[in-house]
């Protein structure tokens, strides 16, 4: 735990002082240090942490470790409440964005776990194709959206996730997510409960219905808030989870802080190689997390098989 | 006592559970045997209140499965199915500490931990305790689900075929971790079980099922006779009396 500590600060102060203004040489460094570098890194850490933690939840709602907010639709449905947002009512404040957004993200993950109650197929390849899939189409929805209306530059500037615009200012509606995180620790055992199956919580008194609900929630939450603000991270919720299992099972609260660091680590590493390896220019974030996340889905499924 | 009154479940116009009355008594094994299909696991199940009814009532010690809280009915019964494939990577001891959780919400108590270590002492796990679940077998998984269940500390155990996927040996270890949780702990244990002769050799009681409904209810001396025995399996069984009780011969 300590040495998981002492590398994520490590990464964390990395991301603080990378970058090309030269923060302690010009006479407006400190200036610069607060605008953009420390908005930035508290958005890596918080997004990092909450999408992280939004695909372990996930995972135990669904019983199966391939899905995640990317590989089940959520995002694109998000996306797709904030393309409503700009075309509907362009000039609204980041607060009307993030509300719908979260409400369409609440309604898509509530649909892809009606649609997997339904048809039980619980092939665990099979449930992350379906919700893929879903995704594609709620994508392609909002394509044709954006090509009506001449929106479809700011879509794809939207989708290619990045924390390069993030400045003082614009990261604030972040900090929400810091109560999803401790909403999630709360009810982390109710989690993993509801990861043993629906029999399994109600043997033991819980209210399965009511766990799935309050995990959907904050997953919508969470992910229309990142969507708005930082854009789509591809694989994150998906790779940190099965990584944090692999050497510390599954028991969700003593696990959550690993997943949370691992989350932040994963982030700011890929943010940094996006930053470092064009510059003076800079890689979306969401592009190399792509890359790593599906290299690690991939041999996931070889590895499962 | 569990006591189930006009029980009725309904799946097509021609195949239902029921109307089944029922006085299951406190204390000791009752064993529900009978064909594939008789409804077995499905009246379980709605004793556990994990399956609705669509008439009748089922009363645990006195509480109404269906009225009851969720929560409270924890404290009370507890129910293990035959289908337990977890995704969930857990350790033993981190599985049967979800036995507690009804009664102390997840945040486990040095009480608590006293008896998670009994459950696990029980069920002769301790060498296992910090295994991972996937990484034993079958048997010695069925053993942390039982152990799971004596955790949760209630006066009813419901046990849906737990001898499944078992071999000789390790059935018979648990059929007699099961005797002795029920004489040494007091547990009334409801058991659905395919082999007769362990019912026979096992249980206090033995409920007999066919087509949904209780055909034969009593103690083994009483339901282990060829001429019963045959009409409940609709196949010729004589009994025998072996060098440890008697035996049912159907093969």
């Amino acid at each position: 735990m300590v040495v998981g500590l002492v590398v994520t600060v490590a990464l964390v102060g990395a991301s603080l002082f990378v970058g090309e203004y030269d923060i302690f040489g010009a006479d407006d460094g400190a200036e610069m240090f607060g605008i953009t570098r420390v908005p930035r890194t508290i958005a890596l850490v918080l997004s990092g942490a909450a999408m992280a933690m939004c695909g372990l939840v996930m995972q135990m709602i669904t019983q199966n470790r391939f899905v995640e907010p990317t590989t089940t639709g959520t995002t694109e449905w998000a996306g797709l409440g904030l393309l409503l947002v700009m075309i509907v009512a362009p000039d609204s404040s980041l607060l009307t964005k993030m509300t719908v957004a979260v409400a369409t993200a609440f309604i898509g993950t509530s649909i892809f776990f009606a649609f997997l109650q339904r048809v039980t197929l619980r092939s665990s390849v099979i449930v992350p194709i379906v919700g893929i899939m879903l995704g594609a189409v709620v994508g392609a929805v909002s394509t044709f959206l954006a090509l009506q209306t001449d929106m479809l530059q700011s879509l794809g500037i939207w989708f290619a996730g990045s924390f390069t615009g993030i400045i003082k200012g614009q990261y604030e509606p972040l900090l929400v997510v810091v109560l999803v995180v401790i909403a999630v620790f709360i009810a982390s055992d109710r989690f993993t409960a509801a990861g043993l199956g629906e029999e399994f919580s109600t043997n033991i008194g819980l209210n399965y219905r009511a766990v799935v609900l309050l995990g959907t929630g904050l997953i919508a939450i969470a992910t229309g808030i990142v969507t708005v603000v930082v854009g789509n991270l591809p694989f994150l919720g998906l790779i940190v989870p099965n990584i944090v299992s692999m050497f510390r099972g599954d028991d969700l609260r003593s696990n959550l802080p690993w997943v949370a660091l691992t989350g932040i680590c994963i982030v700011t590493v890929c943010d940094l190689i996006g930053r470092t390896i064009i510059s003076p220019f800079e890689v979306p974030v969401s592009l190399i997390l792509a890359l790593v996340g599906a290299i690690v889905f991939i041999a996931l499924i070889v590895k499962r098989r | 006592m569990i006591t189930l009154s006009t029980v009725l479940r309904k799946y097509t116009a021609e195949v239902a559970i029921g109307p089944v009355d029922l006085e299951i008594p406190s204390g000791g094994i009752t064993a529900l045997v009978g064909p594939n299909g008789a409804g077995k696991s499905t009246l379980l199940t709605m004793i556990g209140r994990l399956m609705g009814m669509d008439a009748g009532s089922i009363t645990v010690g006195g509480l109404d499965v269906s009225k009851t809280p969720s929560k409270e009915l924890a404290k009370r019964i507890s129910i293990l199915r035959q289908e337990n494939h977890f995704v969930t990577r857990l350790t033993v001891r981190q599985l049967v500490g979800f036995g507690r959780f009804p009664h102390s919400g997840g945040r486990l108590t040095v009480e608590d931990e006293r008896v998670i270590s009994e459950a696990i002492d029980f069920l002769r796990l301790d060498d296992l305790e910090s295994r991972y679940l996937d990484e034993l077998s079958g048997g010695q998984r069925q053993r942390a689900y039982v152990a799971m269940v004596l955790a949760q500390d209630t006066e009813y155990v419901l046990l849906d075929e737990p001898l499944n996927n078992l071999d000789m040996q390790h059935s018979v270890q648990m059929m007699k971790h099961l005797k002795r949780a029920a004489e040494e702990l007091g547990r009334t244990i409801v058991i659905v079980l395919h082999d007769i002769n362990f019912a026979g050799h096992y249980a206090d009681h033995i409920c007999a099922l066919k087509h949904g409904e209780v055909v034969a209810f009593g103690t083994p001396e009483e339901i282990m006779v060829p001429d019963t025995l045959s009409s409940i399996f609709n196949t010729p069984i004589d009994v025998i009396d072996g060098p440890r009780g008697i035996l049912a011969c159907y093969y």
